[in-house]
């Protein structure tokens, strides 16, 4: 019989998850008798990465969960309780920043989130200004249902980031007398990558902390802000580093990329963008009179778009009307698509703002798209060659068809 | 008129040099003398001649298909590319080719159930029927064997499944897939094989059958139906097999060849269930089709195949299915030596009544495959 309990005793240990080991211990025994079952963090700390890892309470709160009387508990001198917003950083950081504890839970983790906080708004704020409603680490990842940032629940995961930030950046009442706006989030939602990532569902959109950091939240400064959309626009920023404009923005102080295209509300770019006449955003810093060549770079550059999307869309129509009658357009179709790259391309070489550049790969891609143009113009005279043919080759037939059947008919007679 | 005249000089001529050595006479009055039968179901006589048109089309855009066409796994699907949009009338050819396979196979069909209704294959014609039972087999695995060689998606997926349903026959299953596709999958070695066998196994040995089949035809003569057995000779009505015969045979293959070109230009891709568009190229990593179907000669035995239990009693389904389909086909070959009835010149109820069963299950069956797809 003995033998018998030790045997299930042995089983049941074998079979039971981190989350029904912290259920024995008395924190959470005596916890979940009066906690809201959908609400109380007894209950939905087991949705939480830590318990998940095999962490328990008193990993955070110290304390000793043999004991069942909470006033013995607090006497207890490695006793941290619950921390205020100001002692939260430092309570996180007891584990986040020791890079040895870390690498045995999660080796991918970093270590630098304290120090990363210390330089962000939120951080200086928090500790030099003792400003307690500024974010600290709870408010972004919640409480006792910290979820890893991979994980879909996860407050911090991509598609859940910008509604965690708005939830105080988009509240007037609670951002009011810090002077900044709190329409980021509905422009940003609006905007292209808010649409590809919420829209979308595009992991690969940038989220708020793709440009402002996570940790070290900050905005982006003027001269660093072409770095910033540079890690995912590359090219264009590079292009536009080694542009004249890139000095001349300096002299300014005008922000790179946000002068042109805005930032939380950075909409679809489009060929009418650039150009001599508004609405393009050239005339918005150039007139005729500025003493640069500026206007007529910016009209030889929309020139030299329009033409080549113009070529390629008139390709485009062409080739789907022999697509339509069946004709065999794979050739033109690759063809019509390298036509796509070179208007991409040439796109964004207006970032370097090099007309000659720009007028040689546009001529290049309208040479191509004339190409595709003919000879989809070519299948579709095909087709109705074909046709013709057939008829005159059923004409033909039934010519002979109907002497044959004469002369069978006066055979017979 | 001097020039007709000496044009007729020209072929007495050719004919008496052709004569002396062939004896052409003899062969001329065997012609004048064949006869063929005319009656209510006269125009069936016409699926034979329709059948080998077809078959001399396909010979035809072949060999002009082979002449770009480049086996193998790497080739073919850029090859009929070529074919289809850089080759001066390679798209009619290609499309010809895949017409006249359709028309031919339905052309053959119509031939057999027409001789099978009608007793054509009795006794003196047996030979006849089995030899045409034969190229009926190899006109099927023509089919199945073309379907390969563009090495697109659909054929790559669609012969996957064929030769697996091949893999499933008890004992030689296994061998006679790891054969059919030159290893444990489809690959090009597949293409290899299905290759040599469309061009130069399968010709060879039809050229051979069927020139057997039409020598039985000629010497034996068009069947005569088989309550003609009891008619009085004045109530038989004949036309002469050469000229009117035959110059109504030529009359039915211009008509034909019209509806093929129609076909053939209108739509080179084929249309509703019978197409065979070049889409992607194979790609034995790629997820297969939604719809995987084969031509819809094979579909009654897919559907079949498809719709039978995992078990009948106590034999697997489809192994049930292929042993029905075996014995089906034995009774339907050997059809001469078992309706000893059409031989007295009796109609037989019985095999009428299998006959409409066969067509019956044929046709329910297609159409059952392409409704529930």
């Amino acid at each position: 019989m003995k033998n018998a309990i030790l045997l299930l005793l042995i089983l049941d240990a074998a079979t039971m998850n981190p989350v029904a080991v912290a259920a024995q211990d008395n924190c959470l025994t005596c916890h979940q008798e009066f906690e809201n079952e959908e609400t109380g963090p007894s209950h939905t700390i087991a949705r939480d990465v830590h318990i998940q890892k095999g962490l328990g309470c008193i990993d955070c709160h110290g304390g000793d969960a043999a004991l069942d009387d909470m006033d013995e508990v607090r006497e207890l001198p490695g006793w941290l309780g619950a921390p205020g917003p100001l002692d939260a950083p430092g309570f996180c950081a007891r584990c986040h920043s020791d890079a040895t504890y870390m690498h045995e839970h999660d080796p991918s983790l970093p270590t630098d989130q304290l120090a990363k906080y210390k330089t962000s708004i939120h951080g200086q704020r928090l500790y030099k200004q003792r400003d307690v409603k500024v974010a600290n680490c709870v408010s972004c990842h919640g409480v006792h249902q910290i979820g890893d940032a991979r994980m879909p629940h996860s407050s911090t995961h991509p598609l859940n980031l910008a509604h965690t930030c708005a939830k105080c950046h988009a509240d007037a009442e609670y951002m009011a007398g810090y002077g900044i706006p709190t329409d980021q989030f509905e422009d940003y939602r609006r905007s292209v990558h808010g649409q590809a990532l919420l829209g979308r569902k595009d992991l690969g959109a940038p989220a708020c902390n793709d440009c402002h950091g996570n940790h070290g939240a900050a905005p982006p400064g003027v001269t660093s802000l072409s770095f910033v959309c540079g890690n995912c626009h590359a090219i264009q920023a590079e292009l536009f580093n080694r542009s004249p404009h890139r000095a001349a923005f300096e002299e300014n102080d005008f922000p790179m990329c946000e002068t042109c295209h805005s930032h939380h509300l950075i909409e679809q770019p489009n060929d009418q963008m650039v150009g001599a006449r508004e609405p393009a955003l050239c005339v918005n810093c150039h007139s005729d009179d500025d003493g640069t060549q500026g206007l007529a770079v910016a009209a030889g550059m929309s020139l030299a778009i329009e033409k080549l999307a113009g070529a390629s869309s008139e390709a485009r129509t062409v080739l789907d009307d022999a697509v339509a009658k069946g004709m065999m357009t794979t050739d033109e179709e690759f063809r019509l698509k390298e036509v796509q790259q070179t208007l991409i391309a040439t796109r964004t070489q207006v970032h370097a703002f090099a007309l000659d550049t720009i007028l040689t790969l546009a001529d290049v891609g309208y040479d191509k798209a004339m190409e595709v143009r003919a000879n989809s113009a070519a299948l579709i005279d095909e087709y109705y060659f074909r046709r013709k043919g057939l008829g005159l080759a059923t004409l033909f037939i039934t010519v002979l068809v109907v002497g044959l059947w004469v002369y069978i008919r006066r055979l017979e007679d | 008129m001097a020039t007709a005249s000496s044009n007729s000089r020209l072929f007495s001529l050719l004919y008496r040099w052709f004569d002396e050595r062939f004896k052409l006479d003899a062969l001329v009055e065997y012609m004048k003398g064949k006869v063929v039968p005319v009656h209510g179901h006269s125009i069936f006589y016409y699926f034979g001649g329709i059948s080998l048109f077809l078959f001399i089309v396909q010979v035809l855009t072949g060999i002009l298909l082979l002449m770009y066409y480049r086996p193998g796994a790497e080739s073919a699907y850029e090859s009929v590319r070529f074919i289809i949009s850089n080759v001066s009338f390679g798209w009619l050819i290609r499309s010809l080719h895949s017409w006249s396979a359709n028309l031919m196979i339905l052309a053959v069909f119509i031939h057999m159930f027409s001789v099978y209704f009608t007793s054509a294959y009795r006794k003196p014609r047996e030979l006849t029927w089995l030899s045409g039972m034969v190229l009926l087999g190899l006109s099927l695995m023509f089919g199945f064997s073309g379907y390969l060689l563009p090495w697109n998606e659909l054929a790559f997926f669609a012969t996957r499944v064929g030769t697996g349903m091949a893999g499933a026959i008890p004992g030689i299953g296994k061998q006679l897939l790891i054969i059919m596709r030159g290893g444990e999958e489809v690959t090009g070695a597949t293409i290899g094989r299905f290759f040599g066998l469309h061009v130069a196994i399968l010709p060879g040995i039809t050229t051979l059958v069927l020139s057997a089949h039409l020598l039985f035809l000629q010497r034996q003569g068009m069947s005569e139906p088989v309550d003609w057995a009891n008619k009085p000779a004045s109530e038989k009505r004949y036309q002469k097999f050469f000229p009117n015969f035959l110059l109504r045979d030529l009359l039915v293959w211009l008509i034909v060849l019209n509806i093929l070109a129609v076909l053939a230009v209108l739509f080179p891709d084929g249309v509703g269930a019978i197409h065979w568009p070049l889409g992607a190229k194979a790609d034995p990593f790629a997820p297969p089709p939604a719809v995987i179907r084969p031509e819809w000669y094979f579909m009654f035995a897919f559907q079949a195949l498809k719709l039978l239990p995992a078990h009948v009693w106590f034999i697997e389904g489809e192994l049930f299915g292929i042993g029905v389909f075996t014995i089906g086909g034995l009774i339907w070959t050997l059809a001469p030596y078992l309706n000893r009835r059409s031989v007295k010149g009796q109609p037989s109820k019985l095999f009428t009544a299998f006959g409409l069963l066969v067509l019956a299950f044929v046709i329910v069956m297609t159409s059952l495959g392409y409704i529930l797809e």
